[in-house]
């Protein structure tokens, strides 16, 4: 086989890995990556075992989610910038077709009464998972009484202000700098 | 149709841009910016959490299909989507190009280090407001992210009902470990059953 169409057949094969990737994992994010991994190292061989580790590691710390990351990730790295469209692509398209459905008919189908109740009750379980989501993160977010400072404000300004999130980020991202700085100066 | 494309399109190109630690931590970002915007009231954005946890994909993404074809149809949710995944395609890209020790960057390392409690923070904030919506009865249907939202909540009507949901959930999700999806399911037929009465 040359190189062009075995190009061509790997980012028609990626496409279709992250199309399945995409559409049999709900909730998201970290629930992704066995599936991900699987795919790619176990089944494909695209990437190396020790590889796939750094590159969920990479995908986490910089702005997107985990899936779609990942996928552009490996795409890039398989076949180049087609490859990484081709598997964005593909992670995407499931839910976009199914969101899509949802939302056209998501009025009409919240109005009939059992449905309202039902959301009700749902809107209570949503609050639970959040809090468990909150609770799990803890843990490896705040490390020491600087995080617990910075969540706090966060929390605080969020709730009682209008500020928008982004500027609210941005200062921790410096906050964060500042500390490490100082840290480092002071060697503490 | 055009200057809602265009600010559907920066909207989600921001909140692309600002997802750190993905799925909940985007939920409040989200919800200020839908809500400001009066693409969707308070309570909706919560309805649209639930359906995203019960179907395949990730909240961010998600959230911009759903609004975007609610609010501009088929091509609205095409541009939000593409808004919302087009800053981490540019960086990953980036990165995936250049370096491989991106992390290890202690500029990254020292950034992420502030970051993360913040993440923590605006994950509280939005359990707190979802959680006052969804305990009060509400009387505005209006925002919860402000501090007269929340006290105009507060003075309505305490709902038991959803307490109750709320712990059942709660014990269900952290001592028996049910899945996600599932919980969902088990608070919407406790909804029915609880609000019928």
């Amino acid at each position: 086989m040359n190189k062009a169409t075995d190009r061509k057949a790997k980012i028609r094969k990626l496409f279709l890995v992250f199309f399945r990737i995409g559409a049999f994992t709900f909730g998201g994010g970290l629930a992704m990556i066995p599936f991900i991994k699987r795919e790619i190292v176990d089944n494909h061989h695209w990437i190396e075992e020790e590889d796939i580790v750094d590159i969920f590691a990479i995908v986490q710390s910089v702005p997107g989610v985990i899936a779609v990351n990942s996928a552009i990730f490996v795409g890039y790295r398989v076949a180049g910038i087609l490859g990484s469209v081709a598997s964005a692509l593909g992670v995407v398209l499931p839910s976009f077709v199914v969101i899509a459905v949802i939302a056209t008919f998501f009025t009409t189908f919240k109005s009939i009464p059992v449905v309202a109740n039902a959301f009700e009750g749902i809107s209570a379980g949503v609050t639970a998972l959040i809090v468990s989501a909150l609770l799990n993160l803890r843990k490896a977010s705040i490390k020491d009484v600087y995080g617990w400072i910075i969540a706090g404000c966060v929390f605080i300004v969020m709730t009682v202000t209008k500020i928008s999130a982004v500027y609210l980020l941005l200062a921790s991202a410096i906050l964060g700098l500042i500390i490490s700085h100082v840290r480092k100066k002071k060697g503490w | 149709m055009v200057k809602l494309l265009i600010e559907l399109f920066f909207t989600f190109f921001k909140i692309g841009m600002f997802t750190i630690g993905g799925g909940y931590a985007m939920i409040p970002l989200i919800q200020q910016e839908i809500v400001d915007h009066g693409w969707m009231t308070f309570k909706e954005t919560v309805d649209m959490i639930a359906v995203s946890e019960m179907t395949p994909g990730p909240f961010a993404i998600n959230s911009a299909t759903f609004v975007g074809v609610k609010t501009g149809g088929i091509i609205g949710a095409a541009v939000a989507t593409l808004g919302v995944v087009l800053p981490s395609f540019i960086i990953v890209v980036l990165v995936a190009k250049y370096s491989t020790r991106f992390r290890n960057e202690p500029m990254v390392q020292s950034a992420l280090y502030g970051l993360r409690p913040a993440v923590i923070g605006l994950i509280a904030a939005s359990a707190f407001s979802i959680a006052t919506a969804s305990f009060f009865t509400i009387s505005n249907d209006g925002s919860a992210l402000s501090i007269s939202g929340l006290l105009s909540n507060i003075g309505g009507t305490v709902d038991f009902k959803s307490i109750f949901i709320f712990i059942v959930a709660m014990i269900a999700g952290i001592k028996y470990k049910v899945h996600p999806i599932l919980l969902i399911v088990l608070s919407g037929v406790l909804g029915i059953i609880l609000y019928a009465i």
